[in-house]
């Protein structure tokens, strides 16, 4: 090969307590689509962010075009034709697309914008990269996946060299996962390089040229993807071989847990019926903005609907707040973890609790030693990686973060579970983990409701699979029926002219 | 993996209780501590009258109102909000409760001054809750307003009062300490216990720190936000309460601009603005170090308009030291 675009030569970067880059050499050629896998705390974010300047290296050498350079802002790595995407999401809500794919750079003239020409540049790179999306609405209002498909755009207006996408797939659906990967392999085909992280390793063999894998902070392999099954590259993240989960066969209860009839928001969705049985895991598939997330935080009170009825173990109940939810039992993941989610400026202890403190307190007054014991106890389950209860949540890494969300979510002990990607950026390992623990749940008599656009997890995790399209339920499979080209299907019929007529 | 020996930790001056963050990690964490020492160890070089107890009980009585009212205002700003309102609110308790002394007795005064405080302090909380007022704009409208009703209750005149019992409230000691400084640091200690080892101090943190995860969590937002107004309204009861009888009158001028004096012990002992960060015994030395830098420049006769340049300027400064974590959440 040719000489590399950019490269990190023996970089390491270390926090209190870790050492997140251990001595990592990478580099990455034009032309080629570069994966980076490793489990959660790895230190894969850690080495984008060295990568784009919003962190220097405690030692090493960065290399751009063979030259050492010194980035001193991220400012100045964006300069450099490094754009990146980072893993939590950056945009500005309150902002149009087009400000969003601009920010920083929109045509003007005479101190005032160039509003026309904005919108056209704007329009011109979503066209380029496929993105059905408008360019004058406001980012807040699209959907996580749209956001994050705005983001890509914004990294790519600038015609970057080298793209850097930390876990860019972890909310987008399989439709808008195509459009990013074809909109990659564009750029390959142009000159980019590009480093990609995913904990979906399916993504890496269809997806990437070559692979780097880190373990705790230090570089582990760096393979053509080619010379590696699915089961090495796993070795290598973990250490250990990890055995499938399979599917059990169970036998739903009669009574249900959760009856949803009817169920109505306009422009959101329509008319959805369905039940959740105790013992059993109904799979909710969909495309991103089809309308599952919107069902899910309607049944957990955080939205009204406006029409139909919630019945919780055969009483019909009237969702008034998240507050009124945990009441009757149901409790919610909710799929954004920085805006819904978590305390980043507070504990671990504290966030793993805030669902539950009324369980770990008399009279309003928390008994200190249970705290404890609970949050540590909820952390193990979800085998958090942590350095103590009292760690920030903002310093972990992005899976362990999520992890967070779940043990909180546990530890309300809720017997009707409403999961909405429960395992969004957690690797591998963990992933099973949680695959164990969501059985072991139901096999208690809980029932669970869980979203996911990971349509390999669905298949092998649901008793029952519910397919939204555009706001309605489109199929319901059980048992031997789920199938993952039928599921596919009913997801995707007719989606581009469902998608631009919302629902009624 | 994890044991829990840090524990109590969380009772760190900023609210940081953090592993990880970065090379400044200590300064953040006892940056406050350290502020304090370094000033008392300065003032001690330049004037021998300063180490004297009776001067450093001095120092306590003189920081115990506004400190009363930043307790207060720490669990406001805790939530992001801000309570402007508070010097005004102490002036309504401070002429009221004058005015009960005369009429009713001291113990009667002492329930009205807590009361009209906190009453004031609920419409403060359900004006930004069920109103929807920003707690900038609804406690800058009480600021107005309560300063308003202290007039109008009072003709504009003072409200004197030479109630024994009630004047020894402010002026008497306790084992040589004085009341005010007793009552400060009491409520202090109530105030620690409630952020530190209640639901609802965590759910103040909750609330403060991502309201839209609180609310996720089952938290009644409203009910929260709404709790704090009265607690700082509360507190400006008792500070409105301590001023009268301290003076041994009640004036409707009372406590002006008290409130931004309480804001920076508050923000100087660590509370971020931003909410969802800050310790009540942050607070504590946030308005010991005003208190002290103020004495000392009082004891070594430092011109009066001088001081307050010292004083401007260490407001910044201290909340500079901890700007890194005032950011985001
Ligand atoms: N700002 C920070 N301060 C302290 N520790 C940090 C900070 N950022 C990351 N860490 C720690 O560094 C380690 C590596 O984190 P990093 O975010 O790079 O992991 P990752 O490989 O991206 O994981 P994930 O797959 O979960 O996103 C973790 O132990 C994390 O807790
Ligand atoms: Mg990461």
């Amino acid at each position: 090969m040719t000489e590399p675009l950019a490269e990190l030569r023996s970089v390491s970067k270390g926090f209190p307590g870790v050492l997140a880059l251990d001595h990592v050499d990478l580099a990455l050629y034009p032309g080629e689509i570069h994966g980076l896998a490793g489990e959660n705390g790895a230190g894969k974010s850690t080495l984008v962010k060295v990568l784009s300047g919003a962190h220097t290296p405690d030692v090493g050498e960065l290399r751009l075009h063979g030259r050492p350079v010194r980035f001193r802002s991220p400012r100045e790595a964006l300069a450099a034709g490094i754009g990146v995407v980072h893993q939590e999401l950056a945009g500005a809500p309150h902002l149009t697309v087009t400000e969003n794919v601009l920010l920083g750079r929109l045509p003007s003239g005479w101190g005032r914008v160039r509003w026309a020409e904005a919108h056209r540049q704007a329009r011109a790179v979503l066209d380029r990269l496929e993105i059905p999306i408008d360019e004058r609405v406001l980012m807040g209002r699209l959907s996580l996946g749209r956001q994050q498909l705005v983001e890509i755009a914004r990294a790519l207006v600038r015609e970057s060299q080298v793209l850097i996408l930390d876990e860019p797939s972890a909310i987008l659906g399989q439709h808008d996962l195509e459009v990013l990967f074809t909109a990659l392999r564009g750029l390959r085909d142009r000159g980019v390089a590009c480093l990609y992280i995913s904990h979906r390793l399916n993504e890496l063999f269809e997806l990437t040229d070559r692979v780097t894998v880190l373990k705790d902070g230090a570089h582990v392999a760096t393979e053509p993807i080619g010379d590696l099954s699915m089961d090495q590259l796993v070795a290598l993240m973990t250490g250990r071989e990890l055995v499938a989960p399979s599917r059990p066969v169970r036998e739903a209860s009669a009574a249900p847990l959760l009856e949803v009839d009817g169920l109505t928001r306009a422009g959101a969705f329509a008319d959805v019926s369905f039940r959740v049985h105790p013992g059993e895991i109904v799979g909710m598939a969909g495309l991103v903005g089809s309308g599952r997330t919107e069902v899910a935080r309607a049944i957990a009170g955080v939205d009204h609907a406006e029409g139909g009825t919630i019945g919780v173990r055969g009483r019909t109940v009237r969702m008034t707040s998240p507050r009124a939810a945990l009441r009757y039992g149901i409790g919610l993941l909710p799929e954004d973890r920085k805006d819904q989610g978590l305390l980043m400026n507070r504990s671990v202890r504290e966030n793993i609790g805030l669902a539950s403190l009324r369980k770990r307190s008399r009279f309003g007054i928390l008994r200190g030693g249970r705290d404890s014991r609970d949050a540590a106890a909820l952390a193990r389950q979800v085998d958090l990686r942590y350095r103590g209860l009292d760690q920030l949540v903002r310093f972990l890494s992005g899976g362990n973060q999520q992890k967070v969300m779940l043990a909180r979510c546990l530890g309300a002990e809720s017997q009707i579970l409403i999961l909405d990607e429960p395992t969004r950026g957690v690797d591998v390992g963990g992933k099973s983990e949680i695959y164990a623990l969501m059985r072991q749940l139901v096999d208690g008599g809980v029932g669970i409701l869980m979203i996911s656009s990971e349509i390999e997890e669905i298949v092998m995790m649901s008793d029952r699979v519910l397919v939204m399209r555009a706001g309605r339920l489109v199929l319901e499979l059980a048992g031997d029926d789920i199938e993952e080209d039928q599921i596919m299907r009913a997801a995707l019929v007719h989606s581009v002219a469902d998608r631009q007529g919302a629902v009624a | 993996m994890t044991d829990t020996a840090a524990e109590r930790t969380d009772a760190v001056p900023t609210g940081t209780a953090s592993t990880g963050g970065g090379s400044g990690e200590f300064l953040r964490k006892w940056g406050v501590l350290v502020a304090l020492i370094l000033l008392l160890v300065v003032s001690a070089t330049m004037s021998d009258r300063f180490l004297s107890l009776p001067n450093l009980l001095n120092v306590l009585r003189q920081i115990a109102i506004v400190g009363v009212l930043a307790i207060g205002m720490t669990f406001v700003i805790i939530t992001a909000g801000i309570d402007l309102s508070a010097g005004s609110v102490l002036a309504v308790a401070a002429v009221v409760t004058a005015d009960m002394v005369n009429s009713n007795g001291p113990l009667a005064a002492v329930l009205v001054a807590v009361l009209v405080g906190a009453g004031l302090g609920l419409v403060n909380g359900l004006g930004v809750t069920l109103g929807g007022v920003q707690p900038f704009i609804m406690t800058l409208g009480m600021l107005a307003f309560a300063r308003g009703l202290a007039f109008l209750y009072t003709g504009g005149q003072p409200i004197p009062t030479t109630d024994e019992t009630f004047l020894a409230i402010g002026n008497g000691r306790l084992f040589g300490i004085p009341n005010p400084a007793l009552i400060f640091l009491a409520l202090l200690v109530a105030a620690y216990f409630v952020l530190r080892h209640t639901t609802f101090g965590r759910a103040v943190y909750a609330v403060g720190s991502n309201d839209e995860a609180a609310r996720l969590s089952g938290i009644s937002v409203r009910r929260v936000r709404t709790t704090v107004y009265v607690i700082s309204g509360a507190t400006a009861g008792i500070a409105g309460l301590l001023y009268a009888s301290q003076l041994g009158v009640g004036t409707p001028i009372a406590g002006e601009a008290f409130e931004l004096d309480a804001i920076a012990a508050t923000v100087v002992g660590g509370t971020s603005l931003f909410g969802g960060q800050g310790t009540v015994f942050g607070t504590f030395l946030g308005a010991a170090i005003l208190g002290v830098l103020s004495n000392i420049l009082n004891l070594t006769g430092v011109n009066p308009f001088v001081q307050r340049l010292f004083r401007g300027a260490l407001i910044v400064a201290a909340v500079m030291l901890q700007r890194k974590d005032a950011r985001g959440r």
